[in-house]
């Protein structure tokens, strides 16, 4: 039987983690009903305006969200749970069901969770700033909390019994006093519970307890991991359409570069290629991702552009801090001082490089269209859509199948937005799934950088004063979590020649780096251990606690009387996003060749109760590793506008070789609401490196990348 | 011009009629819908687009299909048996050797050559086995355990 549902009905097939090659507009029942499994067919299409239902600040649960919008149950006993939130690697998939699975009672596997299709799941917001775990984690409890309360007091009242008599377990209510049991299959299909699910979710209804936690808090994997390792999996740039093309877009040489004159008639000559002009926008499309290339080239070379001049990495923080708004230095606290500091700090423009580039596939069908593409923020991009179609939101549809890594680089979807105007010109789907190259220059960066650090100190070595100014970075951590009388701390705009953004734990990488670098600078200069310079003044006790735990596991207080020019160690703390983390390095020093090379980083973190050990781990490890690039190697290096090493030559990021001992120590603290994992932990190593290095050598680095170089001159 | 390529993947004879420059990957990905390798850098540096050819790891990005002719290539996609999964790919499984996944398959085939060659390689062999392939969620210590453990495997 095939009968013509809604749209949104091939959202649950293109939904499902691995196969999201969706069908035709028209599916048959059978698929969909195999997808969302039978229960509660009713519901689900008639409540169409889920999709739109904004899920409140980065996912509310609350308010006026109905439980049919979050879960769905099936008559196989499963349970299917939406969320907007996109899976890039971080853990979200497995996170969110675990969340949905303990509060329902059922096993890990019993969830199927449909994410981030904007016709099909709330709006969550974008997947960024750590928000997953603190604020759609509880709204899918709630959700699975409600559905639990309304099945088993649905139960009560059929049965004639006071619903506290009930038990659930393993998806069943069971009232023992009379052996009655009901299971969640075979309510799927009832009626009453249809409606009982209209129902708001009860934000305030209780939760489980942590110490009663049996799915939160295990080490469970990825539901679709396998899928993973067998290539099965459809990552956004695998997507494929019935009739799809490839399409290439032409881009300026440099940035702000704008197009004089091309000739396209070698392209156009080119057998099945269709070249589209709008504007300065031209792309290519053909059968071939080569083929669109082709074409592209032969276009391209015939290109003029207009250029403009701009800053280079060498002049970069010349230049933002000349374009800055600096305020008049602090003068609280500094006239009095026995010791004033100055040091100023920089970071240089560095890049995500997910491995998987961006990537869209469009497909437009009696005026609505569907995109498919690698972005964190699925409904803003549909709005970016919207807008630039010149359509209603509900017209637009966004999947994003789990990517392939972000790192806050992914906010906004230009892949998506090129496919749709190459498809829409040639009217058939096309994939745009951009080169690395394009990747490495048309992606936003990560901002780089001025900081200025001023310190003082009493006459006893007590820090009295701190002026710290950021400048073009923003103000992630800028604050300095210690107890200083006189302190300001302040973020100013700058004007960035390129393009920049978001990136993992934003400006908190750089800040930290500064501060934790200064704070050791203050240190050296008031005579002290850094360490104990640190727990002297910390005024966060999550961070003392974690420092503690590091310099204990590292042995800081045996290893620091054993430096030498050639062998460092250093350490630093810090916190962001409810988080804290604390570092202790070891790096060996070759002066002659200009070389650092991280030994190991021993490293706890703490962000409230774990929901997932074995995930948090990996998060935590990958921190680590990948702030060694940002700290000794990744540096974008431009000239008036060009991009110079948008490759993996030129462009290094950590490899094996460069992995270190690392030694990981998660700190639980169940007593608070859990943080996200995710970032956090990038920002303590960088800092401690650059003080393990000063420790050894005495040269004190202040350049993120700090390069090894450096120390040859010195 | 066109040229016909026959080459045989995952042991099953295949017969492609392309520009011979177009990258092995290419028609991996596009002609015969074998998606589990992956475009990473075009440039082969970053490992996502492993293959084997002949048993040995290359790069399919800056490999050109004509090169491929006649040759036997196994994917990510050629590994398991039916439900029986390589012992590499469990070792990944098992240790939780992914994060995003992006770089797993070439991770797996350039760890499955590797241990052809050196069925019980020193950290040092695996490193340099490796290194020519990156993972930016940068789960390289993971990685590194599950090919231990395939290799422990393997060897029983």
């Amino acid at each position: 039987m095939t009968e013509k549902l809604s749209t949104r009905n091939i959202a649950a097939e293109a939904s499902k983690p691995s196969t999201a090659t969706g069908e035709e507009l028209t599916i048959s029942r059978r698929t969909f009903v195999q997808t969302l499994g039978a229960g509660l067919l009713i519901t689900v299409t008639d409540t169409l305006s889920w999709g739109q239902r904004r899920g409140g600040r980065g996912g509310g649960g609350g308010g006026s969200t109905p439980v049919v919008a979050r879960l769905h149950l099936n008559e196989d006993g499963t349970i299917s749970v939406m969320s907007g939130k996109v899976e890039e690697g971080q853990g979200a998939r497995t996170e969110l069901s675990q969340a949905a699975a303990e509060e329902l009672r059922v096993p890990f596997e019993r969830i199927r969770i449909v994410m981030a299709d904007t016709d099909f799941v709330p709006d969550d917001g974008g997947t960024s700033g750590s928000r997953t775990t603190p604020y759609n984690v509880p709204p899918m409890r709630q959700a699975a909390a409600t559905a639990r309360e309304l099945l088993t007091r649905f139960a009560a009242q059929q049965w004639q019994v006071e619903a506290g008599t009930l038990q659930v377990r393993d998806g069943t209510i069971t009232h023992r006093a009379t052996n009655r049991k009901l299971t969640y299959a075979d309510l799927a299909k009832s009626k009453e519970i249809a409606e009982a699910f209209q129902q708001p979710i009860e934000s305030d209804i209780a939760l489980t307890a942590v110490s009663d936690w049996k799915v939160m808090g295990a080490s469970i994997r990825r539901s679709n991991w396998r899928d993973l390792v067998t290539g099965a999996h459809l990552f956004p740039s695998d997507i494929v359409r019935p009739n799809m093309l490839y399409g290439r877009v032409l881009r300026p040489p440099s940035y702000r570069a704008t197009l004089e004159s091309i000739d396209l008639s070698a392209a156009k000559a080119m057998k099945d290629v269709v070249v589209v002009q709008e504007g300065e926008f031209v792309g290519f499309v053909a059968p071939s991702q080569f083929r669109a290339t082709q074409a592209l080239e032969a276009a391209a070379k015939t290109a003029t552009w207009k250029t403009v001049k701009g800053p280079s990495s060498r002049t970069i923080h010349v230049y933002l801090k000349q374009r800055a708004r600096m305020p008049a230095p602090a003068e609280k606290g500094f006239a009095d001082a026995a010791k004033t500091l100055n040091a100023t700090y920089t970071l240089a423009y560095i890049q995500h490089v997910p491995m998987e580039t961006r990537a869209g596939i469009a497909q437009w069908n009696d005026g609505k269209l569907t995109v498919w593409a690698g972005v964190d923020n699925p409904p803003s991009a549909q709005r970016a859509l919207a807008q630039m179609f010149d359509l209603p939101a509900e017209r637009v549809r966004v999947i994003v199948p789990d990517m392939g890594g972000g790192f806050g680089g992914k906010h906004a979807a230009p892949a998506g937005q090129e496919a749709a105007r190459l498809a829409k010109a040639v009217g058939r789907p096309v994939c745009v799934h951009w080169t690395r190259a394009e990747e490495f220059t048309w992606a936003y960066f990560r901002p780089a950088a001025v900081i200025e650090c001023r310190g003082a100190l009493d006459a006893e070595g007590k820090p009295v004063g701190w002026d710290f100014v950021n400048i073009n970075a923003g103000g992630a951590a800028v604050d300095a979590p210690y107890n200083i009388p006189n302190k300001r701390v302040q973020s100013v705009g700058s004007d960035s020649p390129l393009a920049q953004g978001a990136y993992r734990c934003l400006a908190a990488t750089g800040n930290n780096f500064a501060r934790e670098s200064f704070i050791d600078e203050l240190a050296f200069a008031a005579g002290a251990d850094p360490l104990e310079f640190r727990l002297a003044h910390l005024a966060n006790d999550r961070i003392r606690a974690v420092l503690e735990t590091v310099a204990r596991h590292f042995n800081w207080s045996q290893r620091k009387k054993k430096v030498t020019p050639e062998l460092g160690v250093g350490l630093a703390c810090g916190t962001e996003k409810n988080s804290v983390v604390a570092a202790c390095v070891e790096v060996g020093i070759d002066r002659k060749r200009g070389e650092i090379k991280v030994h190991e980083v021993c490293e706890a973190f703490e962000c409230g109760p774990i929901l997932n050990p074995a995930n948090l781990t990996s998060q935590v490890q990958g921190c680590i590793i990948m702030s060694l690039g940002g700290a000794l190697s990744e540096e974008i290096q431009f000239e008036n506008g060009r991009i110079l090493n948008a490759n993996f030559g030129g462009y290094r990021v950590p490899r094996f070789r460069d992995v270190p001992k690392v030694d990981v120590h998660l700190v639980p603290k169940d007593d608070i609401p859990a943080a996200g994992g995710g970032e956090t932990p990038i920002i303590a190593v960088a800092p401690a490196i650059g003080n393990a290095v000063f420790a050894a050598t005495g040269v004190r680095l202040r350049s993120m990348p700090m390069r090894g170089e450096a120390l040859r001159q010195a | 011009m066109d040229v016909t390529v026959t080459l045989t993947v995952n042991g099953v004879a295949r017969t492609v009629t392309t520009d011979p420059e177009r990258p092995l990957l290419d028609v991996l990905r596009e002609d015969l819908h074998l998606t589990g390798t992956k475009y990473g850098c075009g440039d082969g540096r970053c490992g996502a687009c492993t293959v084997l050819m002949e048993g040995k790891p290359i790069r399919s990005c800056v490999t050109p299909v004509s090169l491929a002719d006649k040759k036997g290539i196994t994917t990510i996609e050629g590994l398991a048996e039916g439900r029986s999964l390589h012992p590499v790919q469990e070792a990944f499984l098992e240790e939780g050797a992914m994060q995003c996944g992006y770089c797993t398959s070439g991770m797996i085939l350039s760890a499955v050559a590797l241990l052809q060659n050196k069925p019980n390689p020193t950290d040092d062999e695996i490193v340099t086995a490796m290194n020519g392939n990156i993972c930016r969620c940068n789960g390289y210590i993971k990685i590194k355990s599950a090919i231990r453990r395939a290799a422990d495997k393997m060897r029983r």
